[in-house]
């Protein structure tokens, strides 16, 4: 027995050694692989690409982390130096708020590139009815307060079901399964979807050029009363919740809706289905650009970043035909998809 | 006493007992009602497991004969293996798919014939080349993976034509069948899913590289947590003073193994990463993370072994003239080593599942390369569950299911690993 611990010490003292053997070469060497972050909607985009990359080129394959739009702008604003990230995906555009932190941080030089758009569809189960609704019935559904109808003031959001929206809708309770407020498809889906339809209220719109923080908070406001359920950022899972659930609708993005077209069905919205095409061409109003923020510091530092955004920005990715276009982005218009190509190249520096 | 008076008492007594019986009768239903709801549970858990995943185990190949053309491939006949690995094999790949199935001309339909097989057979045709030069010029028959629309439907997860949701059109139906009329459509044991790292290709996808990201981190963990944990166990139950100090720190190690994983995470992150400069995503850190956790676990176990050895093996040893060391070492020691690998063995086992320290350290990342060392970018295998579970692809869906049966088999093997030692060393008094 008193062997036994013996070689156990010797192995833990061996081990011990090892592990400051391995410390040594790999901290000197520095970091010869692109480190990206940012929203867990570019993620599926930006890994196949990192991939992609990695496989065709001499450079390692980047680090893909999802950390959601607004984490991964505090991470790669941080700093300048190789523990910090070199690219930042978001689904959103970066603030101007952002944009001086970075700045507090020595983070100056920062190049955008859009890198195409996503659709946020609003899906049921293709067991259920395929819904027609507006960007103004969605508001009166979702929102937490309403106009009230008398004068200029709002009550509490009474709807429980779609029928009391909209006579013409079935009258089922309105259980819609949504991203939290962390997700960048949330902050879209506000803008785009629920402030589309509070702008339908005269007053309101009004509103937004007298006092802009009031207009946000009641077309952005969504309701907590279990109407919307927040269902974390896994949209696999609301697709199998909408499934077992008929009567409940969800909110992804459109990659989600093409991969199960066999099990769900995107509403239409305003008139318009979301298809491809129609997200493409920009008649489906629930569409916002995706993008990708460089520091130009980091393209000297870390190897590949300049051939990155070529692979990134090059025909046979983000083009009309694209691998990505395949995983479900949809591409911009050609002299859009140009001048981005043209940024890339330069480097050229953001400006809001 | 009278008779009449034994009676009723006997009575009385009989009357009791029935209900004794009938109270013993009742806990022992509700004990085995308890297990065996909690068996059931275990059973639909691993039969929808099992059922969703076992068909990841394999992979559907497409058959072609592809010619590798000296033009294509080296025109100026270099020999040089930069030249090859540059050249443009997806042609030759969609060449010979065009050969097969010449009829096909719209520019649409021909996207979709070239996604018949997946974009990883150019990789697997180039690295043919690179490793035997000589096959340059001829053509060979190649068994490549099928995209992973084509394997889905296969192996009978998706529908074609509309009622699969239009993934899979007419046109490219009347394909497969062709394809599998002809023998040239297998479904094969799916090697890449135990031999490569990550991918965004569900048939390319596979989990060594989590696998090796966990051995890293486990290994770091281990070497670390084990000689920290014992020697704390031991200064602590064999040579500590019992004061209000040992007390206090008894407390918190107690306390220490009740937080919740998240908050190591958060510790990592600030000491680790932002105090010392660690590198983010290496397993350096995730193990030294995932040691804070283990801590606990290991010191309680080992403490617990240690109080079990019964203080004559110490009387005995001290008496013959031992020193205290002596007597520790020599005698306890061997004695409680047993229960100290077991707790050590679970400690790791709950380590090797646990994702949400990770998270703040960047290890919850796609990683495609596998992982060369400690510093090194790495994941763990239940964050590539995680990852894969949020995939849009449909045919990640079995393979988070084929990852959770490989991450199961690996625990089910450690925490029989701590049953076997506990059996075959553990001594009882």
């Amino acid at each position: 027995m008193t062997n036994t611990i013996k070689i156990l010490m010797a192995t833990a003292v061996s081990a011990a050694l090892l592990v400051s053997i391995y410390s040594a070469p790999s901290e000197a060497a520095g970091r010869d692989y692109i480190s990206i972050v940012g929203s867990s909607t570019v993620y599926p985009f930006a890994t196949v690409v990192a991939e992609q990359f990695g496989k065709t080129t001499k450079f390692k394959t980047p680090k893909v982390e999802a950390t959601g739009s607004g984490g991964g702008l505090k991470l790669f604003c941080s700093g300048i130096g190789i523990s910090y990230p070199d690219i930042v995906n978001t689904s959103r555009r970066i603030k101007k708020s952002e944009v001086s932190n970075c700045a507090k941080h020595g983070v100056k030089d920062i190049t955008e590139i859009k890198i195409g758009y996503d659709g946020i569809v609003i899906a049921n189960s293709r067991k259920s009815r395929r819904m027609k609704v507006s960007r103004r019935e969605l508001y009166l559904a979702l929102a937490k307060d309403i106009p009230s109808g008398v004068g200029e003031s709002l009550k509490p959001n009474p709807n429980r079901t779609w029928k009391d929206v909209n006579p013409a809708f079935p009258d089922i309770r309105i259980e819609v399964l949504g991203p939290p407020p962390t997700s960048g498809t949330r902050d879209a889906f506000a803008e785009l979807a629920l402030e589309g339809g509070c702008k339908t209220f005269k007053w309101i719109k009004e509103m937004k050029k007298k006092d802009r923080k009031k207009y946000r908070a009641i077309c952005h406001a969504v309701r907590e009363d279990g109407a919307y359920i927040e269902a974390g950022e896994n949209d696999v899972l609301i697709i199998r919740k909408l499934e077992a659930n008929p009567d409940a609708f969800g909110i992804f993005g459109f990659s989600f809706l093409d991969q199960n077209e066999d099990r769900i069905q995107g509403s239409i919205v305003d008139g318009v289905e979301p298809t491809f095409e129609n997200i493409a061409d920009g008649s489906y109003p629930v569409s916002r650009p995706l993008y990708f923020y460089v520091k130009r510091a980091h393209a000297g530092m870390i190897p590949g970043i300049k051939e990155f955004i070529r692979e990134f920005t090059s025909e046979k990715a983000s083009g009309e035909e694209g691998y990505l276009i395949d995983k479900g982005l949809i591409p911009m218009p050609e002299d859009e998809r140009l001048k981005f190509r043209r940024d890339g190249k330069k480097l050229t520096n953001l400006v809001l | 006493m009278n008779k009449q008076d034994h009676e009723a008492r006997l009575n009385l007594i009989k009357s009791r007992l029935k209900i004794r019986y009938a109270k013993e009768k009742a806990f022992r239903a509700a004990g085995v009602t308890a297990i065996l709801t909690a068996l059931s549970m275990l059973a639909i858990l691993f039969i929808t497991i099992v059922g969703s995943g076992y068909s990841a185990f394999q992979q559907t190949f497409v058959r072609l004969d592809i010619h590798f053309d000296q033009e294509v491939i080296d025109p100026e006949r270099s020999g040089d293996p930069e030249v090859f690995s540059q050249a443009d094999f997806a042609g030759l790949v969609k060449k010979s798919l065009r050969k097969k199935f010449p009829d096909v001309r719209k520019r649409r339909q021909k996207r979709d014939l070239y996604s018949l097989v997946s974009s990883g057979a150019s990789f697997q045709l180039r690295d043919m080349v690179m490793n035997n030069p000589g096959i340059i010029g001829s053509t060979k028959t190649v068994w490549m993976p099928a995209d992973d629309d084509i394997d889905m439907y296969v192996k009978g997860h998706i529908k074609a034509g509309e009622k699969g949701g239009g993934r899979i059109k007419d046109y490219k139906l009347a394909w497969i069948k062709e394809l599998s009329a002809g023998g040239a459509i297998e479904k094969r044991f799916n090697r890449t899913l135990f031999t490569s790292g990550d991918s965004r290709e569900p048939e390319l996808a596979g989990i060594w590289g989590a696998a090796v990201g966990s051995f890293y981190t486990m290994f770091v963990t281990l070497v670390l947590s084990f000689p920290l944990g014992v020697a704390t166990a031991i200064y602590l139950e064999e040579f500590a003073p019992k004061n209000i100090w040992t007390d206090i720190l008894e407390v918190n190690i107690n306390n220490l193994a009740a937080v919740p994983s998240i908050v190591f995470g958060l510790l990592g992150l600030a000491v680790f990463l932002n105090f010392f400069g660690l590198p983010r995503s290496a397993p350096i850190v995730g193990g030294l993370v995932l040691t804070f956790m283990t801590l606990p676990t290991i010191i309680i176990a080992s403490r617990a072994s240690l109080l079990a050895v019964p203080p004559s093996i110490r009387e005995g040893a001290l008496g013959v003239g031992a020193s205290k060391m002596q007597a520790v070492m020599h005698h306890v020691l061997p004695l409680a080593l047993p229960g100290m690998l077991t707790g050590t063995i679970i400690g790791m086992a709950r380590a090797l599942g646990e994702t949400a320290p990770l998270l703040m350290i960047g290890m919850v990342a796609f990683i495609v390369d596998i992982p060369a060392g400690i510093f090194d970018k790495a994941t763990v295998l239940p964050v590539q569950i995680y990852l894969w579970a949020d995939s849009p692809e449909r045919a990640f869906m079995e393979r988070t299911s084929a990852a959770i049966m490989i991450l199961l088999a690996f625990l089910l093997i450690m925490n029989a690993a701590a049953v076997i030692l506990r059996k075959r060393f553990e001594r009882r008094w």
